[in-house]
């Protein structure tokens, strides 16, 4: 990791431990203020719980140009990326988060080209709706892989996280405080519960906690859709397309609105946030994944839409692409965060419990 | 504003907003008129972090009771009795109430901090400190339509016949002149001005350090002054506690504390022994220590330590100086390493049974046969490595002020201004004689400027 970012970040850490007027407003501060120096790791860990929720920026005594010059939330984003970059496995690909928005724009084109061109080449002699153009087997062939060897890069990078914090072996409470922690965003929730500092400089808001979750849920409800779907189709024979009132129409419909909502808004708040709070290098890096989440619920709920039409050839390639460049990016890509900070708060949560 | 505003308070800290706004939602028109920029408004409520308060059984963040006696004895115990009791139990009685006002005003408070347990009964803190109270406040300021002009320094106010008839002030090179209702000055006190504060206290105080805003140099209050403003408090004293000597100039804040004294030996540059460092608990003695320092060579002071003592203290903003022995520590602090050694060689040779040692309570492990004892905590500094930090005094306040009564409003002879109140800081000297009580700076100036408000409002409608 690089020397710099952990020095500044650890610069600001003392001040914060010497001042604690933050205390309350998230997980990082009570972490912060257990220790007396901070280890590399330790800073790793801050980083990675930081929600970027602002709140002790805006009320931080010391922001420039006071000659302490802090500015927290940055400190720990760029900690944060860094650390990622450090955690990627293959390692080669860590550069990958750098230019997340020029991967991301590459992999839309090449998925697009290559989907397009199956669904053309290798289009089966029989098949209903979406298996029309592209038979289950190509499918399955190219995401199968697609969505499991990025998780198995997604393991080796949190094994290496865990390693790096400290972390013992997880007991399945410290997961369930997390996922009752992320579950309700309760890091963007500002310790009184009236929400985060993000596109209004002080004013707290819910917003960004709100859009935020409506794209979790949505997000899992998607995948819950699709899970259900492969349930159905091995389990139980019944192929799609299924209908209005079955079980991946049910999860999948509100769970592609909910998506859209939650990525557009989140996209409009990041225009209105200052960039500075954050690692600003790579803020195109973070708007293209948010819009690639919007793009690949958008297109799947088009497609639904389009149903039975012409259309359907063209945006079967397009909202497949999308998926797949989401999944092949998915470890060095913003959608790591949701893996650092699920291991983070569980970390935090370890710690807590063995206090 | 095409007209002048009803009322124009002076000042944008935590006494001027609770005026404005009180002012405010009584229907007047309210111009606050801040003379930092707006990245450093809120004069020295930036740095605050709690508000003391009294009250009958657990109130928001607050545990217990804290009655209106047991408030006010604790403020007679750091006053010496320096104490307006009439204006001290009406700032007592009425912080009760000022909590929920403030949170329905959008302040919002936390638990006590970690290494602050004992202010858990008695101080209400703010969630993100004095800086996000002012934000709170300035918000809803903006939404009640007050006007907030920055980086405007008032010079002058017209004062003629026990009336304020004109404002003058200054913003980005131009003169510019109000003629308000009614006034309330919340614009602190003069610590800012070091002019000042060496003709007051000496030339010593050209080597203090200020704690809070430089914005605070007593413009205001010394025009008022000139003109026979009734004044209040000793005029060459100020509230001052011994900071990191590293601290900036202004503006350190907090972070910038020394707890390590109780645990130490203190030495001048000299390196010799000068007061007794264990002679009470570190909230009780912290603010006679900025004294104890002015009072030395150079007015500086370090504190030494060794290994065994370092986690028993809040960690400073700064690293302390470390060295693996003594008289490596003392060059490292430009003191003379041999005379060092002698300190500390007599010091720990006046140590004796340590068993009994605790570093939260007066244990009475003392010193024998050396001067100044130290009374309490007395443990031998042996272990390597060493630690130093560098002592200044740190000047939080001055005590001259605006002498007021009891609804907030400034006299001259013996007459009441009939259009000029005053709250926080510029006032707090009609309470506060000496001493400091820990989150009273902000009670007064909750009340007070509460107090201001309103009747401003009442003289202005």
């Amino acid at each position: 990791m690089q020397i710099d970012l952990l020095q500044e970040a650890r610069r600001q850490a003392e001040i914060c431990n010497a001042c604690r007027y933050c205390e309350g407003y998230c997980s990082v501060f009570p972490a912060l203020h257990r220790e007396r120096a901070f280890a590399d790791g330790d800073l790793t860990q801050f980083a990675n719980l930081c929600h970027n929720c602002r709140g002790c920026y805006y009320a931080c005594q010391y922001t420039a140009p006071h000659e302490f010059d802090l500015n927290l939330p940055k400190a720990l984003a760029e900690v944060r990326q860094d650390s990622w970059k450090a955690m990627a496995w293959p390692r080669g690909f860590a550069t990958l988060f750098d230019r997340s928005g020029v991967a991301i724009g590459f992999g839309l084109v090449i998925a697009f080209a290559l989907l397009f061109a199956l669904s053309q080449m290798l289009r089966p002699a029989a098949g209903e709706g979406f298996y029309a153009y592209m038979s289950h087997a190509v499918m399955v062939s190219i995401f199968a892989p697609a969505f499991l060897l990025p998780l198995v890069a997604v393991g080796m990078s949190l094994r290496r996280y865990w390693r790096e914090v400290g972390g013992t072996p997880v007991h399945w409470r410290d997961l369930w405080e997390a996922c009752l922690s992320a579950g309700r965003m309760k890091n963007l929730a500002g310790g009184h519960g009236e929400g985060c500092n993000f596109e209004d400089e002080d004013r707290f808001s819910h917003g960004r906690r709100h859009f935020h979750q409506a794209t979790l849920y949505g997000f899992l409800l998607c995948f819950a859709s699709t899970t259900s779907g492969t349930i159905l189709h091995y389990g139980f024979g019944l192929e799609a397309p299924y209908g209005v009132f079955s079980l991946p129409k049910i999860l999948g419909v509100p769970g592609g609105l909910l998506l859209c909502m939650g990525t557009a808004g989140l996209a409009w708040l990041k225009t209105k946030a200052d960039p500075e709070l954050g690692a600003p290098a790579v803020w195109g890096g973070e708007m293209a994944f948010v819009l690639l989440l919007f793009a690949v619920s958008a297109t799947g709920l088009l497609l639904y839409a389009a149903t039975g039409t012409g259309a359907v050839s063209y945006l079967l390639a397009v909202h497949l692409a999308t998926v797949l460049t989401f999944f092949l990016l998915t470890p060095y890509s913003k959608m790591a965060h949701g893996f650092f900070r699920m291991a983070a708060l569980t970390r935090e949560a370890q710690v807590k419990r063995n206090q | 504003m095409a007209q002048d505003p009803d009322i124009v308070v002076i000042g944008g800290g935590n006494a001027a907003l609770c005026a404005a706004i009180t002012a405010a939602e009584a229907g007047a028109r309210v111009l606050i008129l801040e003379a930092a920029p707006k990245v450093y408004r809120g004069g020295n409520s930036r740095h605050t972090r709690n508000f003391r308060c009294m009250h009958q059984g657990p109130l928001g963040p607050l545990v217990d009771s804290y009655s209106e006696e047991e408030y006010f004895s604790d403020l007679m115990k750091v006053t010496g009795g320096k104490t307006d009791e009439q204006l001290a139990r009406l700032a007592i009685r009425t912080s009760k109430e000022c909590l929920p006002w403030m949170e329905s005003r959008g302040v919002r408070f936390q638990p006590s901090l970690s290494g602050t347990l004992s202010l858990a009964r008695t101080n209400a803190f703010f969630l993100g400190g004095g800086k996000s109270l002012v934000n709170a406040y300035y918000r809803t300021a903006d939404a009640l339509g007050i006007a907030v002009e920055y980086e405007a320094s008032v010079t002058h106010l017209s004062v003629d016949d026990a009336k304020v008839h004109q404002i003058t002030y200054e913003q980005g090179g131009e003169t510019h002149r109000l003629s308000p209702k009614a006034v309330v000055v919340a614009s602190g006190g003069f610590q800012a001005d070091i002019d000042w504060l060496a003709r007051a206290w000496g030339p010593a105080a050209r080597n203090f350090l200020i704690r809070g805003t430089p914005y605070n140099r007593g413009v205001v209050l010394a025009d008022l002054l000139d003109q026979g403003i009734e004044q209040v408090g000793d005029p060459t004293q100020c509230h001052a506690v011994a900071i990191d000597g590293r601290a900036p100039k202004f503006d350190g804040g907090i972070v910038t504390r020394l707890d390590c004294v109780p645990f130490s030996i203190v030495v001048n540059k000299y390196a010799e022994r000068f007061y007794d460092e264990g002679e009470d608990v570190w909230p009780k003695r912290y603010a006679i220590w900025g004294r104890l320092v002015a009072d030395q060579p150079d007015q500086v002071g370090y504190a030494i330590i060794d290994a065994k003592s370092l986690s028993l203290f809040m960690p400073s903003v700064f690293p302390p100086i470390k060295a693996d022995s003594i008289e490596e520590l003392a060059t490292e602090l430009d003191l003379p390493p041999d005379r060092l050694r002698a300190t500390v060689d007599q010091f720990n040779a006046a140590c004796g049974d340590t068993s009994g040692f605790k570093p939260t309570e007066l244990d009475g492990v003392a010193t024998d046969g050396v001067s100044p004892p130290k009374t309490n905590w007395a443990r031998p500094i042996t272990e390597p490595p060493f630690y130093g930090y560098a002592l200044r005094t740190g000047v939080t306040f001055t005590y001259l002020g605006l002498k007021v009564d009891e609804t907030a409003q400034c006299s001259i002879g013996n007459r009441p201004v009939s259009n000029l109140w005053a709250a926080g800081e510029t006032m707090a000297g009609s309470i506060l004689g000496q001493g400091y009580l820990a989150g009273f700076g902000m009670t007064i100036g909750t009340v007070f400027g509460r107090i201001a408000g309103r009747e401003a409002a009442r003289y202005a409608n």
